[in-house]
């Protein structure tokens, strides 16, 4: 695995042998798949289906993902805080959430922590005014599904921010605290960038794995392309073409992410050489 | 004014003091009661055999390392612990690391405007306009737009320096700035630094470099297990040392 010049390889291969040939491979069953589709009926009608939750999907994620970044930066900083009650109740934090299972987390969004907000802003306002007046209803179920995924998302995110700020050499925030940078500018001109840069590639993952655990919104009903497939499919009886085409949809959306993700890594590679 | 306890230029006004610093690392006393003047337009020399304390010492004077005891005045006033005084503190007195410690992700001229831009607030042209005249003067006109990785190790402390330069510091303190460096390039990092000493910059340095110190410091300090053992003239402390210990270290 390790080649004789101290580098990660595959042994010693030949253009031919580097091509993505699984990238080829999976391009012409797809190929193949969408000219099924396009000459067929039923298939075009799932698609049809399909894409009107697209948008709930790509929604879902694109508002969640930078949201759990933002709440696992400042989980980060508790983590690394010297202040114990930061440290604890950031460390709590990160244990609940990575040791809760993510569809427990939705529940507990939906049937828990939704109808005691709804309780509490009727307490608060004493039963006056727009907030005395509102209802479960008026909340959408995708609004409780999101928290919970940027909730859970954040503690991945966190510790991955944590890792990548300690990774940092010693000598950097000295460097830039010895400038008279203040720990904020110090954090955001010099540390952040750097680490960034680092965990891209842990993030890219973790972009992917929230758009596939994006699909869990199904479950309260939203309607997202998994909950599209599956009502399209116990109304017609076509489990297998359903499912084969979300899970080539969502197989579509997650390839477009890694090589979006690999595009802007080789940049910052061409950047940092 | 405090009183003086040095013969050295005592008239010059002092800029950086030290009163009886003392540094712990559990039961290792790496500082141990240091008392020191620097006085306006003078070089200060730190040497002393490794693990003597002289990197910690400097680290104290900036508050990289927080002192367990004295204290640090800045121009007269007393330097306290806080985030705000510290900022301040720092952003008068300007450090080289031994690492130089470049941000990778900045050009150098960048590096070097990045301080000027946050701290001082100049506007972003101005800042690289200054960028660009600091690394004039150390000799690295053509290099404000390469990254720092693309710079040998000697350009890379010189841009340091010019970075520390940019926050037009009351006083520079250095941190061994040769010792990471190919012998062949330590000439153009201590020329720089021979450079400033001659415009009458206020200057610290930690080095191994004796010859260099007697040639620059108009003072020198030996240091040996966290206490000052001589201080004095440079050409007084290495050519004519009065310990014990002094002497077994010049003699090399």
């Amino acid at each position: 695995m390790i080649g004789p010049d101290g580098q990660l390889s595959t042994g010693h291969v030949g253009r031919l042998a580097r091509a993505p040939w699984w990238l080829l491979a999976l391009a012409l069953v797809a190929t193949l798949f969408a000219w099924n589709v396009a000459s067929s009926e039923v298939y075009a009608d799932i698609l049809r289906a399909l894409l009107s939750g697209l948008w709930v999907t790509l929604a879902v994620t694109a508002v969640a993902f930078p949201l759990a970044i933002g709440l696992g930066l400042v989980a980060a900083l508790g983590l690394l805080s010297p202040h114990p009650v930061r440290r604890n109740a950031a460390l709590l934090y990160v244990q609940v959430a990575r040791g809760v299972p993510i569809l427990v987390q939705i529940f507990i969004a939906a049937f828990v922590v939704a109808p005691l907000s709804i309780e509490a802003a009727h307490a608060l306002s004493g039963g006056r005014g727009p907030l005395g007046a509102l209802r479960s209803a008026d909340i959408p179920m995708a609004i409780w599904v999101v928290a919970a995924l940027v909730f859970a998302y954040g503690a991945f995110e966190a510790e991955t921010i944590r890792g990548g700020l300690t990774s940092l050499a010693r000598g950097q925030a000295e460097a830039a605290r010895a400038l008279g940078l203040s720990r904020r500018q110090a954090l955001r001109h010099v540390l952040l960038p750097q680490t960034f840069r680092r965990i891209l590639p842990t993030l890219g993952n973790d972009l992917i794995s929230l758009l596939k655990d994006s699909s869990l919104v199904s479950v309260l009903g939203v309607r997202d392309i998994t909950q599209e497939a599956r009502l399209y499919a116990s109304a017609t009886f076509r489990y297998t073409e359903s499912l084969t085409l979300l899970a080539l949809l969502y197989l579509a959306l997650t390839l477009l992410l890694a090589l979006g993700v690999k595009a802007l890594e080789q940049r910052y590679r061409r950047h940092a050489a | 004014m405090p009183p003086r306890k040095l013969t050295i230029s005592t008239e010059r006004r002092v800029v950086l003091e030290a009163r009886g610093l003392v540094k712990r690392y559990g039961a290792v006393t790496a500082v141990d009661g240091v008392s020191l003047e620097v006085r306006a337009g003078q070089v200060m020399a730190i040497l002393g055999p490794s693990g003597s304390g002289k990197s910690t010492l400097l680290r104290c004077l900036n508050f990289l390392e927080v002192p367990d005891a004295g204290e640090v005045r800045l121009e007269d006033k007393v330097v306290h612990a806080r985030d705000r005084e510290l900022n301040a503190l720092r952003a008068r007195v300007g450090m080289v690391f031994q690492q130089f410690n470049l941000f990778p992700h900045l050009t150098v001229g960048e590096n070097v405007a990045l301080a000027p831009r946050t701290v001082r607030r100049l506007p972003r042209a101005a800042a690289a306009a200054l960028a660009r005249d600091l690394l004039a003067r150390v000799g690295l006109a053509d290099k404000a737009d390469s990254p720092p990785s693309q710079l040998s190790g000697g350009q890379q402390q010189r841009a340091a320096i010019a970075r520390a330069l940019a926050m037009e510091p009351a006083a520079l303190l250095f941190d061994e700035p040769t010792s990471a460096l190919d012998p062949e390039l330590t000439g153009e990092v201590l020329e720089v630094i021979r450079a400033l000493a001659a415009e009458g910059r206020t200057m610290v340095v930690v080095t191994h470099e004796v010859a260099f110190a007697r040639a620059v410091a108009h003072e020198v300090v030996f240091l040996d297990a966290g206490s000052v053992v001589e201080h004095g003239p440079a050409a007084q402390v290495i050519d004519r040392p009065t310990t014990e210990r002094a002497k077994r270290f010049f003699r090399r």
